[in-house]
């Protein structure tokens, strides 16, 4: 026997994040419900007064769920993953656990901090960084201290190669450290004029055009090395654990990772395609995004092929359905993402409803499966616990594919028919239609899509009570499972 | 080589953030100074305007309103004159928007009127019948925050040379002087509306945030 199978792992840090997950899981897609539903019924919006009309939540909601639930999430397994693969026990350094709970803490006064200043409007506007400059250098501060746990961690591994996962959890970790710092720089405007105004108050350190571009660079980068990169790191350890399997290509998976890194920050102009930023940047970004489909794809064929000649293991355990359709959405994505950006077609798409349609068939699809896979996974080995219900893990399945299937279908129904109609003239060049016909359009749509997001929040609300449950009424296990997680029927 | 960054964490982390960094350096940085450029008409916000502006922002109508034009005819009948970089330069942040749930902003100054807008920000269906915009009934009860748009207009000239104070563009001048340009640019709009509260609030020296807000919106042409 291998003699790291005697190391025990310490798991206190994972759960915390873990519950973190499922926490702001909850809070962020159900605020995501709620101003779908605001869009099809606007009586909707004065539930609390100014706070909760769409523009206020609309923050919240995308900060929650990509700062809240997927980094938790990216978090929680690698406080599970990072100890694994490199073979040391956090219990083994009261550093590193210090930092781990520390990383934590600070996270969770961090998150409850934001919720209220976005609540009570307090934002710089700039998407998926709308935190004013004290809470950005604690976002900075939660970020080193993540640093410090992944190096430290490695400082100290007896397993001399990196896995793959590590590669990217430390793609993760520098490139948002980057995009972030680039992202946010601003000048707090209380210190400049001599105490005048609100002290949280502060500008960007660039205008206009140049604000667009970093403000771009790091938000398409930040579905790089959020929605992506640490997706990536977790389907590579967990579907290979899950199934038994091992990855199908090294090389792949090498091509695949050093491509990602390279092509993936080129991509950021197709978000400013008939912009103010210059032509061939726009003309970059179509094409890099076009050239990204290699190193996605790579990673997401190397991923289903791990499956290779065992795929009635798909049929059989509902956790490699979620893991399998994760990646089957992630290749759809990155497949839609790429079209998006020819620029004929982001003449017709940009600023419509088929954008969120586009971020919501990877965020619900790719990383809220494969985040929920990973949980489930986790779950038995870190409680020593049976699942506690196998029907009622392939219910949600289908409950929240259904509800993604609606979601998508509708947004690129009512994106194209936007599109069209603000574009449609008459015989003389005239224009057809006022904005107004073109909102009125679309409100089955945004009904069909409400309904979706519904249905997606109803699964969590399942998978959340079916952990619950694992935990505190599962079998106890004896021994740890070596690849099927056990699930009660 | 890539077996050996495998077993070298600190080259691997070196080499990756070399890979990833590499196309900011070429895309973002070249055209840097170029895009900072004003137009030759543009002029920086007064301090009612910006703190119109972030009313704007606090209140994340940017989340379904773009302004930006694109240069397409259609756009262009619809909205104005597409947009060109130069007229961004005094827009710290940006507000593009990347989502047009409601119309585009960018020339609103040009088509509707304050009377318009007072009516749409307490009601949007009293002018836009079947509008799914929320009522911002709130802002005719809150204050605007002038105090903090004139830190943020002083920041602006003293940290990024915005050209207040220079002759043929916006005067912003002293807190004092500051403030009696605020109430002379508001009693023209509160003039304007019809809104007896926000009448009586300015009476007794108070501007309210819709005040500001239309100020602002008012001033994108």
């Amino acid at each position: 026997m291998h003699p790291c199978n005697s190391i025990n792992y310490d798991y206190t840090v994972a759960k915390y994040f873990m519950f973190s997950t499922i926490l702001f899981g909850i809070v962020g897609m159900a605020i995501g419900t709620l101003i779908a539903f605001q869009l099809a019924y606007p009586d909707l919006n004065y539930l609390a007064g100014e706070y909760a009309t769409f523009s206020r939540l609309r923050p919240l909601h995308t900060s929650g769920v990509i700062f809240g639930f997927m980094l938790s999430g990216i978090w929680a397994t690698w406080y599970y993953i990072g100890q694994r693969v490199l073979k040391v026990s956090m219990a083994e350094s009261p550093f590193l656990m210090f930092i781990g709970k520390l990383h934590f803490w600070l996270y969770m006064i961090l998150m409850v901090v934001a919720v209220i200043t976005l609540f009570a409007g307090i934002s710089t506007s700039k998407e998926y960084a709308e935190l004013e400059w004290p809470l950005d250098i604690v976002v900075v501060l939660v970020w080193v201290l993540w640093g410090v746990s992944i190096f430290g961690l490695i400082g100290i591994r007896r397993e001399k190669t990196l896995y793959i996962s590590i590669w990217y959890y430390i793609a993760t970790f520098l490139g948002i450290a980057m995009l972030y710092l680039f992202n946010n720089m601003e000048v707090p405007t209380y210190f400049v004029s001599g105490g005048m105004g609100n002290w949280w108050h502060s500008i960007s350190m660039y205008a206009g055009t140049n604000d667009a571009l970093v403000q771009w660079w790091y938000g398409h980068n930040a579905v790089a090395f959020v929605f992506t990169v640490g997706i990536i790191a977790q389907i590579y350890y967990f579907l290979p654990k899950e199934s038994g399997q091992p990855i199908f290509s090294y090389k792949l998976s090498l091509f695949a990772f050093w491509g990602l890194m390279f092509v993936y920050l080129w991509a950021g102009g197709h978000h400013l395609i008939y912009s103010t930023v210059p032509d061939w940047m726009q003309t970059m970004g179509s094409i890099f995004s076009i050239v990204l489909i290699l190193p996605s794809w790579g990673s997401a064929i190397n991923i289903l092929l791990t499956m290779k000649g065992e795929w009635e293991q798909l049929r059989e355990s509902p956790l490699i359905k979620f893991m399998i359709l994760a990646s089957t959405f992630y290749m759809f994505s990155t497949l839609e993402g790429p079209i998006l950006s020819i620029k004929s077609v982001n003449a017709l798409a940009h600023f419509t409803d088929w954008i969120p349609g586009h971020v919501h068939d990877g965020t619900l699809g790719w990383v809220g499966f494969m985040t929920m896979a990973a949980l489930y996974h986790m779950t038995p080995r870190m409680f020593k616990k049976e699942l506690y219900s196998k029907s009622l893990m392939e219910a949600q399945f289908w409950i929240q594919t259904t509800g993604i299937v609606l979601y998508f279908a509708s947004m690129w129904i009512a994106g194209i028919t936007q599109g069209m109609m603000w574009r449609a003239t008459d015989d003389y060049g005239n224009l057809l239609y006022t904005f107004i016909d073109t909102v009125d359009a679309i409100i089955p749509y945004y009904w069909i899509r409400a309904v979706g997001g519904l249905l997606y929040l109803v699964g969590f609300f399942m998978f959340t009570y079916n952990v619950y449950k694992s935990i505190f009424s599962g079998r106890a296990l004896e021994k740890e499972p070596t690849s099927a997680s056990p699930m009660a029927a | 080589m890539f077996s050996w960054l495998e077993k070298n964490p600190f080259f691997f982390a070196v080499a990756v953030f070399v890979v990833i960094a590499y196309a900011g350096v070429v895309e973002v940085l070249p055209g840097f100074a170029n895009n900072a450029r004003p137009l030759e008409s543009k002029k920086p916000y007064s301090v009612l305007e910006l703190a119109g502006r972030q009313v704007y922002i606090n209140e994340s109508c940017n989340a379904c309103h773009s302004q930006l034009i694109r240069p397409f005819k259609s756009e262009t009948d619809r909205y104005g004159m597409y947009s060109v970089s130069g007229e961004f330069a005094y827009d710290r942040p940006f507000l593009w928007g990347s989502k047009r749930t409601g119309p585009d902003l960018a020339r609103v100054g040009n088509y509707r009127t304050t009377d318009w807008h007072e009516n749409h920000m307490f009601d949007p269906t009293s002018v836009v019948p079947t509008s799914i915009m929320p009522a911002y009934k709130h802002m005719f009860k809150k204050m605007a925050d002038i105090e903090t748009a004139y830190a943020s207009a002083l920041t602006q000239k003293e940290v990024f040379n915005v050209p207040y104070d220079v002759e043929g563009q916006t005067k912003l001048g002293t807190w004092e002087e500051a403030q009696a340009e605020v109430k002379a640019q508001a009693e023209a709009i509160v003039a304007q509306m019809k809104d007896p509260e926000v009448k009586a609030a300015f009476e007794r020296g108070e501007i309210k945030e819709i005040v500001a807000l239309i100020a602002y919106l008012n001033s994108l042409k």
